[in-house]
């Protein structure tokens, strides 16, 4: 479990996060839903500590990250896997050697034990025989694909998705989207995806926080996300127009 | 003051939290690969033009019948030591390396490649930087070395083939009241250049913020700063270690 309290950051004076407190379960899928510039990027890069909060703590497991020294956060670090919204694989490497990396750097396995996992978590994610492919020669989905093993060669205990379905088409986004899904049930993790795709909170949304202009206005699940009501999270959820007329027959039809 | 003070920060950044001697051997071997070994075509088509142009020019400036025409081979070996080998080779190799590595540390930024090594409790500065500019103060004294032999090369080729200067006369210049220690001042500058033009580029690349567009100024600005940097290094160590 992933405990994050009274979050604040801001940026030249400008206010992202206005003290934004929550907690991720572990064996489900998390979600930081809210539009672009709600500070839902920023909360999650704080609690992997790529950036430093002004104030808030962060406990996984109990441990505080944020109040952490060195050895705790490198600990704490080992256990963490994160997708990035295009994939942030290694232009010069190889597809096996992207997923190989996070194992030469801290595992004690021997060169064929690598290999045996790095094999077993690409067939995971449905690129058995993508080894030798170059980030050039593979699409999108492909990518996040392979930011997914990566992610998951190591034994982690977190996965971090920022924006699973960005630049994807919908059905792909729905492939990414039930990988994401399967493999924290499958591995019981504790997985946060940040993300503003109402299919991805209507096909994974476990536990979703929704955020307003700094706040944690909402929080829920799937099933209640359509019945809430809170204005800004209803204007958020039935923003597009196939939303807004399944909203309008739903009304007509009360 | 804000951005030396920055610089100053990055580099000390570097030894934190250190990957294997071994990561950084594999590091060091594919960089200086990538630093020395591909840029060797050009620093030899540079510094043997600059010395074939030094011979001639000399021979052109030279008009009084009582000098004699081993000065050419002597102002050659003397300008290719002293300037034209470390610094015109450390100009160009800010444009060829450190261009490179500045839009190659800028791009990993903007596609968030460097953030996922920071996740994964890597310290991203020393694994992608260290290796680059310790690949760099090795290779580049190497290509200085190269450079100077080509530019004296140049000036006996252009001093001989067009009958400015016999090759013994130009040899006998080249020979002619050697002083060792500017070898060891060349070595010394190029060190400092090479440190300086991957340290700057490393820098300017490293904190890239935004696009493609971004990556392009990074760039620029690198390329800009080294050759000021070098600039300024060799006015100082000249200053230091010639007066």
């Amino acid at each position: 479990m992933i405990e994050f309290r009274n979050i604040k950051k801001s940026f030249d004076g400008k206010e992202i996060l206005l003290g934004v407190s929550g907690e991720f379960k572990t064996g489900k899928t998390n979600l930081i839903i809210g539009s672009s510039g709600t500070g839902k990027s920023v909360l999650l890069k704080i609690i992997v500590g790529l950036i430093e909060p002004d104030q808030g703590d962060i406990l996984y497991h109990g441990r505080n990250f944020s109040k952490g020294d060195k050895d705790l956060r490198t600990e704490i670090r080992q256990d963490i896997g994160m997708l990035f919204q295009g994939g942030a694989l290694f232009d010069s490497m190889t597809v096996e050697q992207n997923v190989m990396f996070p194992l030469n750097l801290k595992s004690g396995l021997s060169p064929k034990e690598k290999i045996d996992r790095v094999n077993w978590c690409l067939e995971r994610v449905g690129l058995e025989n993508a080894n030798k492919k170059m980030p050039s020669e593979i699409s999108g989905g492909m990518k996040k694909r392979v930011g997914i093993a990566r992610a998951i060669v190591d034994d982690v205990k977190y996965l971090f998705v920022d924006e699973p379905n960005s630049g994807l088409d919908p059905q792909t986004s729905i492939v990414i989207d039930d990988l994401i899904a399967e493999i924290t049930k499958e591995l019981n993790i504790t997985t946060v995806v940040v993300t503003h795709d109402m299919n991805s909170v209507m096909g994974i949304g476990d536990h979703i926080i929704y955020l307003y202009k700094g706040r944690k206005l909402w929080e829920g699940s799937k099933d209640q996300i359509l019945s809430t009501d809170v204005p800004e999270l209803n204007e958020f959820v039935f923003a597009n127009k196939l939303a807004k007329s399944y909203k309008k027959s739903e009304d007509s039809a009360a | 003051m804000k951005s030396l003070g920055r610089y100053v920060i990055f580099l000390g950044s570097m030894f934190n939290n250190m990957e294997s001697f071994r990561t950084y051997i594999r590091l060091f071997i594919d960089e200086s690969i990538s630093v020395g070994v591909n840029s060797v075509f050009i620093v030899a088509i540079v510094s043997t033009f600059i010395g074939a142009v030094t011979a001639v020019q000399t021979a052109y400036n030279i008009v009084s019948p009582l000098i004699e025409d081993y000065i050419i081979g002597n102002i050659v070996r003397d300008m290719t030591i002293l300037e034209l080998a470390p610094t015109i080779t450390a100009i160009v190799f800010a444009g060829k390396v450190g261009s490179k590595i500045a839009s190659q540390l800028g791009t990993m930024r903007i596609t968030d490649q460097i953030d996922a090594l920071e996740v994964m409790g890597v310290n991203s500065v020393s694994y992608l930087v260290l290796p680059k500019i310790f690949a760099s103060m090795i290779m580049y004294p190497l290509l200085v070395i190269l450079a100077a032999f080509l530019s004296l090369y140049g000036g006996f080729m252009a001093a001989t083939l067009s009958g400015l200067s016999s090759a013994q006369d130009y040899i006998y210049g080249i020979r002619f009241g050697f002083n060792e220690f500017t070898v060891t001042f060349m070595l010394i500058k190029s060190v400092v250049f090479a440190f300086l033009v991957a340290s700057i580029s490393a820098y300017k690349g490293f904190y890239t913020e935004g696009g493609a567009l971004e990556v392009g100024e990074s760039s620029t600005r690198a390329v800009t700063s080294s050759c000021i940097a070098i600039l300024l290094a060799d006015y100082l160590l000249a200053e230091l270690l010639l007066n």
